[in-house]
């Protein structure tokens, strides 16, 4: 589903280059529910951008859905749905219902297609109370919902959201959680997502890509993030030392990658 | 493209109608501001009979033309010029995660019939100069192609506008000067301006294909500045042009985008 190789983005901040991103190489198969981690700056967004086509990367090479994001964005839009945790890829000022109709006509998705997938979406999410309400006058957690719902309207393969339990309260996390581990289970839809609150790592992700210095710092399952840490049991204090261990500038020092057997079956 | 179009300004224009006094007002506002543009052009017909050898129908000709150009060019993709804003709130990158171009979606974005408003003026204007004028049919067959063409250069202006606040975002005052400036340069007879500014809106950036070239057919007139006659026909390859450097620029621009928070 996702092919990066030797992925760089930089950027130029008054004269000077920041790299971003730098010689990042993983990939991601079909129907896999994957976890990306890193401190804030470590390259996650710039990461999540370029897989998306927002942003054209620098360097390497990058896949997904068999696509080059980038040259094919309009066409891998169609397969892809990405939410925003910190805005909302809906139209402020229109009513739930219409964002997900001109969703419906901007993607072409069938209209009986849609009436089932929005009803399913309705039920899941509890949408009913506020589909005629317009997105500005919504909670943060209803927003989520409605933001969820309008990324999945078109039936993609591949999920891709930046911090999406960002501001959630507890209720409202729990619900988007049960929803992700839904749709991927029920549906096969690949999902990755950043976070910074390692309550989804440990009730969602199989597998946990860590990002530091816009390099891959680790790559396997959470039992395997925690051993990178002798002794330690809780995920809190493990992520909490490797963040603290991890250089201000060059490589980064979270080494090494946990053993292959010591990943989830089916992502080697 | 046109469809994806449609769609984007049909909604907001629902959702426009939802508060129809605001609407009234947008539009009657920016009726009368317009009405200001013409009003200043009165004054000067008051202390004078001619502008640089234009009487006050062919002024108002000129103006009318330049008017109804850019309101429609404005009307239809003026919004491109809020790039800038998109970038920093971060609402173009949710642009590029739809299936359909930014450049639609920017300018349908709050798509409203207010700007009609600015093109009843200038409809107005121009319908007024014309029942003075009254020019044969053998050469007003010019003026709805000058008012295509022209609509077409203000868009084609706009686009650049939009791709130069890919680098400069922070400026998107410069884009308007071009924009709004090239609006203001056309409702005047060119011949008022220095001669080095009249060569450089005809041979760099060609508003004087806008107007003044075709009107000065239309109103059968000699060009001041001693260009050859095929140029008053040359519009459409000016439209063309800058609408090819336009998406070419458009498109360098996008591919250089930077988005915000890395």
């Amino acid at each position: 589903m996702i092919e990066a190789e030797g992925l760089g983005r930089t950027f130029k901040v008054r004269r000077t280059v920041v790299h971003a991103v730098k010689d990042l190489s993983f990939s991601v198969e079909a129907g896999e529910f994957v976890g990306c981690l890193g401190p804030n700056g470590a390259g996650k967004s710039t990461t999540i951008k370029m897989l998306t086509g927002i942003l054209a990367p620098t360097a390497g090479r990058i896949q997904v859905a068999g696509l080059d994001p980038a040259r094919r964005r309009k066409a891998l839009a169609r397969r892809i749905g990405v939410v925003f945790g910190q805005r909302t890829t809906l139209w402020w000022d229109l009513p739930l219902r219409d964002s997900f109709e001109l969703i419906r006509l901007l993607y072409k998705v069938d209209r009986v297609r849609f009436a089932e997938r929005l009803a399913e979406m309705c039920a899941i999410l509890d949408l009913g109370g506020f589909l005629r309400t317009p997105v500005r006058q919504l909670s943060l957690g209803q927003r989520m919902r409605g933001d969820l719902a309008a990324a999945l309207l078109h039936d993609p393969d591949l999920l891709v959201l930046d911090e999406p339990t960002i501001g959630l309260d507890v209720v409202s996390k729990a619900g988007v959680r049960e929803f992700l581990l839904r749709m991927n289970a029920e549906r096969g839809t690949t999902v990755l997502l950043t976070t910074h609150d390692l309550g989804d790592i440990e009730k969602l992700c199989r597998r946990v890509l860590l990002i530091d210095h816009g390099r891959l710092a680790f790559d396997g399952s959470v039992a395997g993030l925690r051993a990178l840490v002798p002794g330690e049991t809780s995920i809190e204090e493990v992520v909490t030392r490797l963040y603290l261990s991890s250089t201000p500038a060059g490589s980064p020092r979270i080494r090494p990658l946990p053993p292959a057997d010591d990943r989830p079956s089916g992502t080697a | 493209m046109v469809r994806a179009y449609l769609l984007l300004a049909w909604t907001w224009l629902r959702a426009s109608a939802q508060y129809p006094l605001s609407l009234t007002l947008l539009t009657l506002g920016s009726f009368a501001i317009n009405g200001l543009d013409i009003a200043a052009i009165w004054v000067i017909f008051a202390h004078t009979t001619a502008l640089a050898g234009f009487t006050l129908p062919e002024v108002m000709f000129l103006y009318g033309t330049a008017g109804l150009s850019f309101a429609l060019a404005d009307l239809l993709f003026g919004n491109v010029d809020r790039l800038s804003q998109h970038i920093r709130a971060g609402t173009f990158d949710v642009m590029l995660i739809r299936p359909v171009s930014p450049f639609v979606q920017m300018a349908a974005d709050r798509f409203g019939v207010h700007r009609l408003g600015r093109i009843t003026q200038a409809a107005a204007v121009l319908v007024i100069a014309l029942t003075q004028l009254t020019p044969p049919a053998s050469r007003a067959w010019m003026i709805p192609v000058m008012i295509l063409c022209g609509t077409a250069i203000f868009t084609a202006v706009f686009a650049l506008g939009g791709a130069l606040q890919f680098l400069l975002t922070d400026a998107p005052e410069v884009a308007n000067a071009f924009t709004y400036g090239g609006s203001q340069l056309t409702q005047y007879p060119l011949s008022v301006y220095g001669e080095q500014l009249v060569r450089g809106v005809t041979f760099i950036l060609p508003l004087a294909f806008v107007n003044w070239q075709p009107a000065l057919y239309v109103l059968d007139r000699d060009d001041p500045l001693g260009l050859p006659g095929w140029v008053r026909f040359a519009s459409p390859v000016a439209a063309v042009v800058l609408g090819g450097v336009a998406a070419l620029a458009w498109r360098a621009g996008l591919r250089r985008y930077q988005s915000t928070g890395h």
